[in-house]
């Protein structure tokens, strides 16, 4: 168990370091020059030289990222290249937005996902499954912003709902917080909530028609254990799914923060791009991919802990 | 034809063969051999290796130790090139009919695509497809069909029909008729026959069932955790066998007579207390 | 030589685009998409206005003559918008579909078919990129190359690259575990050729669903960057329309309800049309059987023999004119055609047949246990003496585990993978017997040793993959004599194992019906296992039953020639190839001196 964890935390540090010097590297190749957008139309070449000598940028690429990783290895994830203040600063101001509505949408596609995908992998053919088969195949494909437009229009128009602007921190207050971020985390939900119902549905139907179902039902069982036995078999899946999501969750985020103005890591990305501010891209790149090793070390832990065949290997 | 095949030098040899997959030996010391236009059974329960062995002949398995001999010429470890030449020669013929045919192409051009480093011309090519359809008795309009318009005895003559078109000296057949029903089975396995009669191609037969195997084999091999621990006569090896492993499989396999399996049941028995008493002392 | 046969009737199913437009869901999403298409081409032709021209005095405007959609917040034709807005969406997917075609299949085809080194290499980048925040790349790209199209769309391109990588790498993997791949490799060609003969046109249905989904999802991303702003103002899009409509939702919902449907109806229609060609591709057309040519013979003209009537209290179980129905869409197919029998206690009744003979369809529908679209019905089913056909669902149900044990045909899949074994033979005694866990734990001990079971602390423990296929058959006879029936079903329980285990559950069956005095009713298509442990035989073939009688008489003169036949395949133990070749060797001499 701990090799099997040592093993995988050494797998998810070099998705940090391979994720971070790509993002890098992309970043000096696609921002040729970031003395120009940094400083503006109106700057002087002289002035741009002298910042790209501030910022080290007359130093080899290589070099640089091996800088930045030196830092970023005890922590220092450098100064911003547009306000001058620490990223990680920044970052951590951030990060309990977009983290408020992913978790939170995540939750809801956990809950409602799962008792849908289960209520009609366990009655093929009845309501819920024939009211999922025809909301799946669309909610499926349309992105998550096409979504939160059509609520807020909706709202907008019908109800008069407004979207409210900004973030509330659960600090100042609980109720402000929560109001803040159920509109944007339930637009961003709803796809992931029809995907998870239909994954499980499939898998909660393919256990169904197992050989051993048939073989425990033969012993007598009544519905009720034989239905936990389905369960059982399909946890696995739905909890996979859920790990899944939450990367799609977090680039769905982007545009999500955008609609309804919350200060996020996405406006963060964003902004950052446009004024070609590589020291924050990284660290949002970094802080990322941290966040998604992480769930997927929670998940194979929990799916070791799930399956029996996984957890001797 | 050959009816006396006791005499005639090897075409397939095997010495000292060890092949393993990473740190797992799966054969220990094989030796065997096939002389020309003879069947030789490769009899074994599952995971005793037997149809790695057949694999390592046709170049599908790494060989770690040991030599293998075709018609006198080491083929152990070839190129790639070498390798395919060797399909003139070295056929074979799998055990699943659904899976062996590509369900996408009609059979004729699956069975020409075995021509096609024959440097045949096209006409030659259809000549010689209509030619192994005959002899496997398919209609020639069999070529124009895919292979889910025919059942799965049909579909084994088609993968032979396959195998014998390069007019190979030595066909592997891979539990061939294990997946086919009984009575498909028996007519499979007597087409087979036939076709080692006319036209003196040499088999090695893998299968579990001894019935089948002294049906086809002139000279069967036993196999237990990778090891030949039995190698002669057919009809000895399935009636009378020496080690006793193989007269446990012997026992084991039930005859379809109640008077025969029930002197068959009680000699299996009487092995099965005598092993369980031998230990003690 | 025999002459040929000639090949039976077979008509190859329709090609996939008929089938496709064939269903109305498929037809109207293609009939979607080529409107779609034809607009963006002929854009230029369409168009009423200038997308691009401002006119300002008729800012937010609504429908009019002129307009006929009404004008945007800079006085631009929101319908010349939409049109020229087409041509940007169709443009830009497709020029990333291509890219994640050329970037993640040739990649995924080669990983799933080389394997090893190869595969792990490839994967792991895949991985890479999918661990990376999409979004942040496509801002740095867009950043970078100034919103440049198709190098913002290409990057898109590359980022959805892996899901095809994946489909690609999976549809591979398991095209190139097909026996015809090997014999491709034996024939001597080479990999170029298997992959381009062999492997892409196997996964090919899978690449055109994925296809199908990706350009779904390449339509989202593409307006989701343009509803950031990103890309040049003077191309109309649909994002660029909503974000317009989005600022002036409250004043003008319009502007954002048109491109939001134009983009939904064009992304549902791409959904539609991919679950579709999932569908129709995915369907398979059934296998002719060999039984089915066999039929041919007009030897199955169901003389059907007349069931010995037993005295009703003697019999542990007896059937009559037994009826299993399948209904398939408006089909239905009746596969056991009124078949009777009946068993005694201690007796071993075998049932005989070839696949498809129905003599698994006759056990399910005892227990049953059959799909929900099969069913079954009898003029009587009495279980000693005690009519049970007519008995309510839930008092039947409460027959199984307790009048009927069945026992399976593959040991491995028929054992829970999740639970320990202990658990899964304890369970139904405490449910359903209603023992209190002790007693349950120890009714099992005593179980497990009675079907030979050794280690039985370790067996309990262990999960059904730490334990043999041998094992396992032992263990899920275990669970079926749990409840002590009256009668065992076994559904061919020593197909799946090897001949020395064989023979070791034979005998156990055999001592448990001595020890028991159970009625066994053994599903079977070898007739060695029917002359090792059978009293009587039934031999059913297409749902009926053909031949009935004492072993000893069936196996010394069979009435029926596809009984002779069958035991004939089976025997085979007085003829030895060294006989054959010997009796082929006389007929040729005889043939030649005659």
């Amino acid at each position: 168990m701990l090799l099997f964890l040592l093993k995988r935390i050494g797998a998810g540090l070099v998705l940090l370091v391979a994720a971070t010097a790509g993002t890098f590297f992309l970043a000096h190749l696609a921002i040729s020059d970031p003395t120009a957008a940094l400083l503006g139309s109106t700057a002087t070449p002289e002035q741009q030289a002298a910042l790209a000598l501030k910022l080290g940028l007359d130093r080899p690429v290589l070099v640089q990222f091996l800088d930045w990783a030196g830092h970023a290895v005890r922590g220092d994830l450098g100064l911003s290249w547009r306000s001058f203040q620490p990223v990680s600063e920044q970052i951590l101001q951030r990060v309990p937005v977009t983290l408020s509505i992913v978790t939170f949408a995540l939750l809801l596609a956990a809950l409602f996902g799962t008792l849908f995908g289960v209520l009609a992998g366990l009655n093929p053919g009845g309501v819920f499954d024939r009211v999922i088969q025809a909301v799946t195949v669309v909610l499926f494909a349309l992105p998550g912003f096409w979504l939160s437009l059509v609520l807020v229009l909706w709202f907008a128009v019908r109800l008069q709902w407004f979207p409210a602007i900004g973030y509330v921190s659960p600090a100042d207050s609980m109720t402000g917080w929560l109001r803040s971020i159920t509109r944007p985390s339930v637009s961003l939900a709803l796809g992931a909530i029809v995907m998870v119902a239909e994954q499980l549905r499939n898998q909660v139907m393919t256990v169904s028609r197992l050989d051993y179902i048939r073989t425990l039902k033969s012993r007598g069982l009544p519905k009720s254990r034989i239905r936990m036995h389905v369960l059982r078999n399909a946890a696995p899946t739905a909890i996979t799914v859920l790990a899944v999501m939450f990367t799609g969750l977090l680039s769905g985020a982007v545009v999500v923060e955008a609609i309804f103005s919350m200060p996020g890591l996405g406006q963060l990305t964003q902004s950052s791009a446009q004024m070609g501010d590589i020291p924050m891209l990284l660290g949002i790149t970094a802080a990322t991919v941290f966040f998604l090793v992480l769930v997927y070390i929670l998940l194979d832990i929990v799916l070791g802990w799930v399956n029996p065949k996984v957890r001797i290997r | 034809m050959n009816m006396m095949p006791e005499i005639t030098p090897p075409l397939l040899s095997v010495e000292g063969l060890d092949v393993s997959y990473g740190p797992l030996k799966v054969l220990h010391e094989v030796a065997l051999d096939v002389r020309p236009g003879e069947c030789v059974g490769l009899v074994g329960e599952s995971g005793s290796g037997k149809s790695t062995l057949g694999k390592t002949l046709l170049g599908l398995a790494p060989v770690t130790a040991g030599r293998i001999a075709f018609d006198g010429r080491d083929i152990t470890r070839l190129s790639p090139r070498e390798r395919r030449a060797m399909a003139d020669h070295v056929q074979v013929v799998f055990q699943n009919p659904y899976g062996s045919l590509n369900p996408l192409m009609t059979v004729g051009e699956i069975l020409s695509e075995s021509l096609w480093y024959a440097g045949l011309s096209r006409a030659a090519m259809r000549e010689r497809v209509a030619e192994a359809l005959e002899q496997v008795q398919l209609p020639a309009e069999a070529a124009e069909r895919y292979p889910d318009a025919f059942s799965g005895g049909q579909r084994q003559r088609i993968a032979i029909a396959r195998a014998i078109i390069r007019r190979p000296r030595l066909i592997v057949c891979d539990e061939p008729v294990s997946a086919l029903d009984l009575t498909t089975q028996a007519a499979v396995v007597d087409f087979l026959i036939d076709l080692q009669r006319q036209t003196g191609v040499a088999y090695l037969f893998i299968s579990h069932d001894l019935g089948l195997v002294r049906r086809i084999c002139h000279r069967v091999a036993v196999m237990e955790r990778g090891r030949i621990v039995e190698f002669g006569d057919g009809e000895r090896v399935t009636s009378t066998p020496d080690h006793p492993y193989s007269r446990r499989l012997l026992l084991a396999s039930p005859v379809a007579d109640p008077v025969a399996q029930a002197e068959r049941r009680a000699a299996w028995q009487a092995l099965k207390t005598g092993a369980m008493e031998k230990p003690r002392p | 030589m025999t002459s040929a046969a000639p090949l039976p009737v077979y008509r190859r199913p329709k090609p996939v685009w008929r089938r496709l437009v064939a269903r109305p869901v498929g037809l109207a999403a293609l009939l979607v998409l080529a409107t779609l298409a034809l607009v963006a081409v002929l854009a230029p032709y369409l168009s009423p206005k200038d997308p691009n021209f401002l006119d300002l005095m008729n800012a937010g405007a609504p429908p009019d003559a002129e307009h006929l959609l009404g004008s945007d917040s800079a006085g631009r034709d929101i319908l010349s918008r939409l049109i020229w807005g087409s041509r940007t969406t169709l443009s830009g997917v497709v020029i990333t579909v291509v890219t994640a075609l050329l970037a993640g299949v040739p990649t995924g085809m080669a990983a799933g078919y080389f394997g090893g080194r190869t595969d792990a290499f490839l994967s792991w980048i895949s991985d890479v990129m999918q661990a990376v925040p999409a979004m942040i790349i496509l801002l740095v790209v867009a950043a970078g190359s100034r919103s440049h199209f198709v190098v913002l769309m290409a990057a898109v391109g590359i980022i959805m690259a892996p899901g095809y990588f994946r489909v690609a790498r999976a549809a591979a993997r398991s095209v190139s575990r097909e026996d015809y791949i090997t014999a491709a490799q034996v024939a001597g060609l080479g990999h170029g050729v298997i992959l381009r003969r062999h492997v892409a046109p196997g996964i090919l249905a899978a690449v055109t669903i994925q296809t199908a989904l990706a350009a779904g999802i390449a339509m989202g991303i593409q307006a989701g960057l343009q509803f950031l702003g990103i890309g040049q103002s003077n191309v109309p899009s649909w994002g660029a329309m909503m974000a317009d409509g989005f600022r002036f939702m409250l004043t003008n919902p319009w502007l954002l309800f048109w491109p939001s449907l134009a983009l939904g109806v064009a992304i549902a229609a791409l959904a539609l049309l991919g679950s579709t060609l999932a569908d129709v591709m995915r369907s398979r057309s059934p296998r002719p059987a060999d039984a089915a040519e066999a039929v041919a013979d007009g030897a199955t003209a169901p003389a059907t023999p007349a069931p010995e009537m037993d005295a009703g209290a003697e019999t542990a179980l007896r059937v009559d004119n037994l009826r299993v129905r399948y209904r398939n869409g408006g089909t239905v197919t009746e596969v056991v055609h009124g078949i009777s029998f009946s068993v005694r206690p201690g007796e071993v009744l075998g049932i005989v047949g070839e696949s498809g003979s129905g003599k698994s369809q006759t056990v399910y529908s005892l227990l049953d246990l059959l799909p929900a679209n099969g069913a079954s019905t009898a003029d009587g089913i009495y279980l000693r003496g005690k009519p049970i056909h007519a008995l309510p669902e839930k008092e039947r149900a409460r027959l199984l585990g307790s009048a009927f044990g069945y026992v399976p045909q593959e040991p491995m899949s028929n054992l829970d993978p999740s639970y320990r074994i202990g658990h899964q033979l304890c369970e139904p005694l405490m449910v359903v017997h209603g023992l209190g866990r002790g007693e349950a734990r120890a009714r099992v001990r005593d179980v497990l040793a009675k079907v030979g079971i050794r280690d039985i602390d370790r067996v309990m423990r262990s999960y059904p993959h730490e334990i043999s296929g041998g094992m396992a058959q032992r263990v899920l006879i275990a669970g079926a004599i749990l409840g002590q029936p009256s009668v065992l079903l076994a559904d061919e329980p020593t197909t799946a194992l090897d001949v020395t285990v064989q023979a070791e559950v034979l005998q156990l069956l055999r001592d448990l019906r001595a020890e028991t005095g159970m009625a066994l009713v053994l599903i079977t298509h070898n007739f060695g296992v029917v002359a090792d442990l059978c009293d009587r035989v039934i031999v059913m073939r297409g749902g009926h039953v053909i031949e009935r009688g004492p072993v000893a008489e069936i196996f010394a003169h069979a009435r029926h020639p596809y009984t002779r036949a069958l035991i004939e395949a089976s025997a085979d133990i007085d003829t030895s190839r060294r006989e054959l070749d010997r009796m082929a060797r006389r007929t040729e001499s005889e043939a030649v001196q005659g």
